[in-house]
């Protein structure tokens, strides 16, 4: 069964120039190793193909748990100079949790 | 030394509310106050302020803040810790000390500078974001290193009540209380990574106790409309308890918490402040009580050799305009509309954005599963060297009233004067904090 990540976690997005941080903390963390597995820095990237033209580099944080996406030239220029309505991209937390993912 | 110390954030960023920061000065037993107010962007726009005007400069809401809370910090004994100085922490000391003239109250007031380094930059330093030179980027406007806990500490060890830099890094505004209350050491990494955590998650105030989280059904926050901002009960071997005002709305969990630790961060291995690299990858969360979290185990490794160095340009102009398409087929007449503005507009701009506000505006797609909504807001921005050529946009959106489909109404015009950001390194040897006194 297809579920959104919206259905298992919670997201916060954060700014550094053109470089978007988006958070994923699933609510349960016997949820955390289907994230591991399906959430990859590549299928983020491949969702986010609209917004993130650059790199997208997967951090673990095992301690939390929770997984931590750090992605370049996601934010049109950056918070000053960006023609977009969203300049900081803080609302992209809701982007990512739109990602589907397969639950048994 | 003190075997615990308690800070507080009333405030974590330069338009946040007034009422918080009140009621920790109140009622929240503090030993510190912090009001984290200077973004990149505010900086760069102070300094062309003070530029216009040289008593000019620091944070817009100073004056009302430091009315509210002055009398309440001397009578309760809470010292401040503020970078509402922004581009000129001289005049903002000025400023709090005619207040405190006004109120009839005594205070000292540290103001410190030598965060400044526009003089020091020739334009030809490299821009880390563009790999170029930063004059390519455009004429420059700004330049203020992120200064570190080693430049407060001095105001600290005076008797200074109220103290107000400009760019410091903002987890060095409670990194240096820590440091000069618990007896820690600059150069232990164990201490000034686990105090860098402790900042990281108040920075941002409200953020850490249910702001910016809620999402109803889903993730429920209390009483939000009285939200209650952050304070941190600080042992001396690092131990942090966060927690906030009885009787203030909010929540404080590990999800809350968990968010705050993330948020703008890089790399969590590697978090690079003036003070440290510090680690948050050990960091351990965990419920203490109702809305109260602790956290351990926040470590770190040396501290850089540079300090980054954040400098504001000259970025141009952007025009907007927008109008509203309601109805059947409102999504049609939107992108009708936004297809003649294209052809009307494309010759004078280069760059021209258009978008469909409950749509896709916000986030450039709606993934394919929503069908159109019953109204639109077309939304058109341009960049312009000119603000003369910015207002063509919005003059353009205005005139579809009478030249573009049926039915837009509520047409508005703006015109923004853009400051960029990008920034580079400095040797932290070429950067001189220096502190100035003032009484009353």
């Amino acid at each position: 069964m297809k579920i959104k990540l919206y259905d298992i976690a919670h997201s916060r997005a954060g700014d550094k120039g053109n470089t978007l941080t988006l958070s994923l903390i699933p609510y349960k963390p016997e949820h955390f190793a289907l994230l591991q597995e399906q959430v990859t820095a590549n299928a983020v990237k491949n969702h986010l193909k609209e917004i993130v033209a650059g790199e997208v580099t997967r951090y673990e944080l095992l301690n939390l748990p929770a997984l931590q996406f750090v992605c370049q030239q996601a934010l049109t220029g950056g918070v000053t100079t960006s023609l977009t309505m969203d300049t900081h991209g803080k609302s992209l937390s809701f982007a990512l949790l739109e990602m589907e993912v397969d639950v048994p | 030394m003190r075997e615990r110390i308690r800070i507080g954030c009333g405030a974590g960023f330069s338009g946040d509310r007034l009422e918080p920061g009140l009621i920790l000065a109140e009622r929240g037993n503090l030993d510190y106050l912090v009001l984290e107010c200077l973004a990149e962007r505010t900086i760069a726009l102070a300094q062309k302020r003070k530029r216009q005007n040289p008593s000019a400069g620091y944070d817009p809401l100073l004056e009302r803040r430091i009315e509210l809370l002055l009398p309440v910090l001397l009578a309760n004994n809470v010292r401040l810790i503020t970078n509402m100085g922004a581009a000129n922490p001289l005049a903002a000391a000025q400023k709090v000390i005619e207040i405190a003239r006004r109120l009839n109250l005594t205070v000292t007031v540290a103001a410190i500078t030598g965060d400044d380094v526009f003089h020091q930059l020739t334009g030809d330093e490299t821009a880390l974001e563009t790999g170029q030179s930063l004059a390519s980027s455009g004429p420059l406007v700004s330049a203020n290193a992120y200064l570190g806990a080693d430049a407060i500490l001095p105001a600290l060890a005076t008797d200074a009540q109220v103290v107000i830099t400009g760019r410091v890094a903002d987890p060095s505004l409670f990194v240096a209380p820590l440091v000069h209350e618990l007896g820690w050491s600059l150069d232990n990494w164990e201490q000034i990574g686990q105090g860098t955590v402790i900042g990281h998650l108040m920075e941002c105030a409200g953020q850490l106790t249910g702001g910016y989280f809620a999402d109803p059904g889903r993730k429920e926050v209390t009483d939000m409309a009285h939200l209650g901002h952050p304070y941190v009960d600080v042992l001396a071997d690092g131990t942090a308890l966060f927690g906030k005002v009885e009787g203030t709305g909010g929540t404080l969990s590990l999800a809350t918490a968990k968010e705050q630790l993330l948020y703008e961060v890089m790399d969590p291995g590697r978090y690079f402040t003036p003070d440290v690299i510090a680690d948050f990858t050990q960091v351990r969360l965990q419920q203490a009580g109702p809305n109260q979290v602790q956290a351990t185990g926040g470590r770190g490794q040396t501290r850089p050799e540079t300090l980054k160095v954040s400098v504001g340009y000259e970025a141009g102009f952007i025009g907007e305009g927008e109008i509203s398409y309601a109805g059947s087929n409102a999504l049609g007449r939107a992108k009708l509309a936004g297809s003649i503005i294209q052809e009307r507009l494309q010759e004078q701009f280069t760059d021209l954005r258009i978008d469909y506000i409950g749509s896709t505006s916000v986030h450039r797609t709606s993934f394919g599963h929503y069908p159109d909504p019953y109204e639109i807001r077309l939304r058109v921005a341009g960049r312009a060297t000119t603000s003369q050529q910015a207002a063509l946009v919005g003059e353009e959106v205005e005139a579809l009233y009478t030249n573009g489909p049926s039915g837009g109404g509520g047409a508005r015009k703006y015109i923004h004067e853009v400051v960029g950001i990008i920034s580079t390194l400095i040797d932290r040897n070429q950067v001189t904090p220096t502190i100035t006194l003032l009484r009353v």
